[in-house]
């Protein structure tokens, strides 16, 4: 049994259906990558999974559960999620900004414990912001900044991880970190996570289990290795792309061509 | 290299609360001071004596209990709410210049309170905090509408300008109507630009429970104010019901504003400036920043009400003229401050 699935879901504001007919189910303990063009409704199926939209029909299933008619403050323990573009306050400080992920754990009597200091230090070693967890969290890099949301979500203690994008404008090798680190996060400590993702290929490393979204709906899901292929790259993103093996890692690398270069080059 | 750093956190813990008793002692002392102060001056020991062991024989005594006291009062839960109330407001529309007048919740009270006292004469007492309350509401939910209209809805830019805008053509109405009754307006000449003279008790026993009971809603809401200025789904991801939260934000902030102009008045600046002064010192938490404004808002009205007491003797300046005064320099002082 998986911990987080959707049922039929379908979703979209006025007469625009964004998601149509979603039947998803999360694997425990693996990375679940949504992949698909822009607009293609992933983000829409992660806020719906995250409880954040509401379906206009279908259910998300948290542990069997409608994740809609629970606790939103209980759900908090379980499931958390990183969205896109998360604000800073001027001046929070990185310790300041990773405790916040520890409020669904207190309430007005147990306000600050042992538990959450330590949650809050873990989570800091582990994305690696240990050094400058004092300096405010608007005066470091995009790359440093993304690790402190990261680690507020870690601190936050929870099952399921959802992410929005988690890696887009940063530089490569930030992007292969912040991957080797939620890869971390599901082989090695049994966390289940589901991301959303705009690089084809860093998708196509690290995914347990990929899914390809286009206009609302799965088009294929499965192990990379079954999936990402260069008729389907063509199918759901319209993009002419040569699907390479690299002999060293043995991972799928996606490398597009331009049609019209390829002809010139065969002449 | 973690052990290193543990009493580092506690510091910093230590450091949170260590401001409050400082802070509190300072607000005593102003208050004493606030008392002792006036066209009699009197000894603090005197004060003392008569906030502890009253002697109704004794003359210097029914002047602080009747009238020296109650405006110390006065001045202490206006300054809380309307410095708590901007730190709240800063918070939620993401926006460092928010304070009670930025979304016409004071314009809007003072304008009700102005237009009910031209189409019945004066309110009855007990009338004005309902009436002031409605303006507030009233204000805020036009500018709401206004902010809702603009293409991509109320974000905080547009509620501040729609608030910018309202609070602008309200307060052009009132100096309209202002003009227009000059006799009628006599007596409302002065509650308008602001001021703790001649407060009257009756109207601090009917508001006063209602703007404690506010002040204590927004110091246990205040941690949750950091989360919604982290972004509406940052809070809601962490089990937050954003739209209840805001709700709940706004009915404080509603409270705190229309008390405070039932009690003294539109007065400017000090939601905008004191949780800034305070920002300095305990960061951008607002867990810190909102109990903490509450208390230097409330040292700092005391302060400056004592300045407009004493200033050009006989006579006395309106306390909303100096908060301008000293606000507006402040404020420029805090601007150059950050941008550094």
């Amino acid at each position: 049994m998986s911990r987080l699935e959707t049922i039929g879901l379908r979703a979209g504001y006025a007469d625009v259906t964004i998601l149509d007919e979603i039947d998803l189910v999360i694997p425990d303990g693996q990375v679940t990558i949504l992949i698909g063009p822009n607009g293609c409704g992933k983000s829409t199926l992660l806020k719906n999974m995250a409880r954040i939209l509401k379906p206009s029909r279908g259910n998300v299933l948290l542990d069997g559960k409608d994740i809609h008619t629970l606790n939103t403050r209980a759900v908090a323990a379980q499931l958390g999620l990183l969205p896109q573009g998360p604000i800073a306050p001027e001046g929070l400080t990185v310790r300041e900004l990773v405790a916040q992920g520890r409020y669904p754990h207190q309430s007005l009597l147990r306000q600050w414990s042992r538990a959450d200091e330590d949650a809050v230090n873990t989570a800091m070693r582990t994305a690696g912001i240990t050094d400058f967890a004092d300096r405010a969290v608007d005066t470091l890099s995009g790359g440093q900044r993304q690790r402190c949301w990261v680690a507020m979500v870690l601190a936050q203690d929870t099952g399921l991880i959802l992410l929005d994008e988690p890696t887009t404008f940063l530089d490569l090798k930030v992007q292969v970190d912040l991957m080797e680190l939620f890869t971390g996060l599901a082989h090695d400590r049994g966390h289940t996570l589901v991301i959303v993702l705009h690089e084809l290929s860093l998708a196509a490393a690290y995914a347990d289990h990929l899914v390809m979204m286009k206009a609302g709906r799965i088009v294929a899901s499965g192990r990379p290795d079954d999936i990402f292929t260069a008729r389907r790259l063509k199918d759901v993103f319209g993009l002419d792309a040569n699907i390479l093996r690299d002999p060293a890692s043995g991972r799928l690398v996606c490398v597009p061509f331009s049609a019209r270069r390829r002809v010139e080059a065969a002449q | 290299m973690n052990q290193m750093r543990a009493p580092a956190i506690v510091s910093h813990k230590l450091r949170a609360w260590s401001g409050v008793p400082a802070l509190l002692l300072a607000l005593l002392a102003v208050f004493l001071l606030h008392i002792a102060v006036g066209a009699k001056p009197l000894p603090i020991q005197t004060v003392i004596e008569a906030l502890t062991g009253f002697d109704s024989t004794n003359f210097d005594h029914v002047i602080i209990r009747n009238l020296r006291l109650p405006r110390a009062v006065h001045a202490i839960v206006v300054g809380a709410s309307l410095s708590l109330a901007g730190a709240l407001m800063q918070g939620v529309t993401r926006n460092p210049l928010a304070d009670p007048s930025l979304l016409g919740l004071t314009s809007g009270a003072a304008f009700a309170v102005m237009v009910s006292t031209a189409l019945f004469g004066a309110a009855s007492l007990a009338l004005i905090p309902w009436i002031a309350m409605a303006g507030a509401l009233g204000a805020a939910a036009i500018v709401y509408l206004i902010a809702r209209l603009v293409p991509g809805g109320a974000t905080p830019l547009s509620l501040t300008l729609a608030g910018a805008a309202i609070s602008a053509f309200l307060g052009a109405v009132i100096s309209v109507i202002h003009l227009l009754n000059q006799d009628t307006f006599e007596n409302l000449r002065v509650w308008l630009t602001g001021g703790l003279a001649g407060r009257d008790i009756a109207l601090l026993a009917y508001v006063g429970p209602w703007m404690a009971l506010a002040l204590l809603a927004g110091i246990v809401l205040a941690a949750r104010v950091t989360l919604l200025a982290m972004g509406d789904e940052v809070a809601q991801g962490l089990g937050i019901r954003t739209g209840l939260l805001k709700a709940q934000l706004l009915a404080v902030v509603v409270v705190l504003s229309a008390g405070s102009v039932a009690l003294a008045g539109p007065l400017g600046f000090i939601g905008l400036v004191i949780p800034h002064v305070v920002r300095l010192y305990v960061g951008s938490d607002y867990r810190w920043i909102v109990p903490y404004a509450a208390l230097a808002g409330a040292a700092y009205l005391v302060s400056v009400d004592i300045v407009a007491r004493i200033a050009i003797p006989p006579r006395e300046i309106s306390t909303g003229i100096i908060t301008a005064m000293i606000g507006a320099p402040l404020f420029v002082h805090l601007v150059r401050r950050r941008t550094r």
